[in-house]
């Protein structure tokens, strides 16, 4: 038995069973799980937590499951790195690397929220699972639904260079090319999820499927030795994982496995899509689409879905919210992979860059404990660096022509 | 000639099947609460104590009433409303 009672409108608090529901009949809110976490606190520990098998369910008390974990049963668990190249280069004192590159088994983030939509999808009884995505999403739902023995339905506007659906496509799903634009895409799915019983892993799954996004939160914790960091810098394309990285530190006070959760959360994006930083700054919750245009892909969402609630965290927290260029993105990526060997996407080169200019701000703290998600793997966004990297040195196989290099090398070094 | 509002398939219940309905102009706000005095109970589905609820959206003549003037927003003889639930849905992070 799991420990779900419902879900809640978050805005006008109506009820609702456990369904693939996801917004409020009456006034159009959007639903979310609630626990009982009396019941969880008696049920769970650090103990029995630590004695369990590495993957992001040693938390399943807190997930919205009633059986046991039907996907994803490698996923999570990924390492918290000690980035002391980089607090050096930053000018802080402790700096860590959430590190989801290495995510099993599609390596991002996504492999955590598809692990917990796919399970629910089970115990809902679909046996076709669907998404429409660009990217990350589409890569999790293609490979944990080929693994899950799911009928499996990606949709995708057709106009996507093809480099970009190779990690889809190896899982042989059903590949649906939209004509149209992405919002075409999703319009037609919302439609489709109506029509269609499938598990729309980010429709109606998405009360359930978010809720995988806390995991991130739980390790951090778990791994700074069952404390909540001083402050955590998220990415944000539709504002849901901040919500979930912050929700996840609270649970765990209230369940009574912290004894202090006072994490500041920080909104990363890019310049070239800001709306949720633009909100922060200017102080107000009205979120202001914008037409996104940066090489940050994955979190290039324009009207973000859960803007207000990621703006209120960032606000109750104490934290701030800040974008970078381009160039700065890009910078980023190359700052990590030099000092601490980790090829991030291009929303990590956001993070990263968004985190070295709170700390040049003043708003994050130089004896600070900070904790920076790196939520996906640099091999999926190659495309972002072309032009951007420096060359090789060409030589002939001949060790004069070799050494006539090193001299070069060794001169500018 | 009135204000043309148009009506999302969840409200249409409460507008008898009508896709599009007739509304009075002058402030937004006024409008709906004049539209439910023909239609019982749409009020309180798209507004609550006097403000649009957050995941409505209501557009005039295409522009979002939030970049205008809100609840306040003046529409006249000819202007087209538009009420839009913001399904929350979505993609990435």
């Amino acid at each position: 038995m799991g420990f779900v009672s419902g879900l809640k409108c978050r805005e006008c608090g109506r009820e609702y069973a456990v369904e693939p529901i996801y917004v409020c009949e009456f006034c159009f809110g959007p639903l979310e799980v609630v626990y009982d976490y009396q019941r969880i606190k008696k049920a769970i520990s650090k103990k029995r937590i630590e004695n369990r098998d590495e993957n992001l369910w040693r938390y399943k008390e807190l997930l919205p499951i009633d059986g046991e974990p039907q996907a994803g049963l490698y996923s999570g668990f990924t390492p918290l790195v000690k980035a002391n190249n980089l607090a050096k280069e930053l000018g802080v004192k402790e700096l860590y690397i959430k590190d989801d590159t290495v995510a099993h088994p599609t390596f991002s983030f996504k492999d955590r929220v598809v692990a917990v939509a796919l399970t629910k999808a089970k115990e809902f009884g679909f046996d076709t699972v669907a998404c429409a995505s660009t990217g990350n999403l589409a890569h999790s739902v293609s490979a944990q639904g080929a693994k899950a023995g799911f009928d499996r339905f990606i949709f995708i506007p057709a106009s996507l260079e093809p480099s970009k659906i190779v990690s889809s496509q190896i899982f042989v799903p059903n590949l649906i090319a939209v004509d149209g634009n992405y919002d075409d895409v999703n319009r037609l799915c919302s439609e489709i999820a109506n029509k269609y019983r499938w598990a729309f892993v980010n429709i109606n799954i998405r009360p359930f499927y978010a809720e995988g996004s806390k995991t991130i939160g739980f390790e951090i914790a778990e791994q700074l030795g069952w404390k909540a960091p001083d402050n955590v810098v998220v990415p944000c394309a539709s504002g849901s994982l901040l919500t979930k990285i912050w929700k996840a530190f609270k649970e765990l006070k209230e369940v009574g496995i912290l004894k202090e959760a006072r994490t500041r959360v920080f909104a990363a994006q890019a310049l070239g899509c800001n709306p949720i930083a633009t909100a922060i700054k200017n102080d107000t919750d009205v979120i202001r689409p914008v037409k996104p245009d940066t090489i940050a892909k994955s979190l290039a969402i324009g009207n973000p879905a859960d803007g207000y609630y990621a703006y209120k965290a960032v606000k109750e927290s104490g934290g701030y919210g800040e974008d970078v260029t381009d160039e700065e993105i890009v910078e980023g990526m190359k700052m990590l992979a030099r000092t601490e060997g980790i090829f991030a996407e291009t929303a990590g080169g956001v993070t990263v860059a968004v985190t070295r200019k709170l700390i040049e701000q003043g708003y994050i703290g130089k004896n600070e404990v900070t904790v920076i998600c790196v939520t996906g793997n640099g091999l999926k966004t190659k495309e972002a660096l072309d032009g951007r990297m420096h060359e090789p040195k060409y030589i002939k196989p001949t060790l004069d022509s070799f050494e006539e290099v090193l001299q070069e090398i060794r001169k500018n070094q | 000639m009135a204000v043309k509002v148009r009506i999302p398939t969840p409200l249409q219940r409460l507008t008898e099947g009508k896709a599009e309905v007739e509304g009075k102009p002058g402030k937004i706000i006024d409008l709906i609460n004049d539209l439910d005095s023909r239609y019982p109970g749409l009020a309180e589905r798209v507004s609550e104590n006097g403000k649009i609820r957050r995941f409505v959206n209501i557009y005039v003549n295409e522009e979002d009433i939030r970049f205008l003037d809100g609840e306040n927003t003046e529409v006249k003889d000819g202007d087209e409303v538009s009420i839009v639930p913001a399904i929350a849905g979505g993609r990435g992070i």
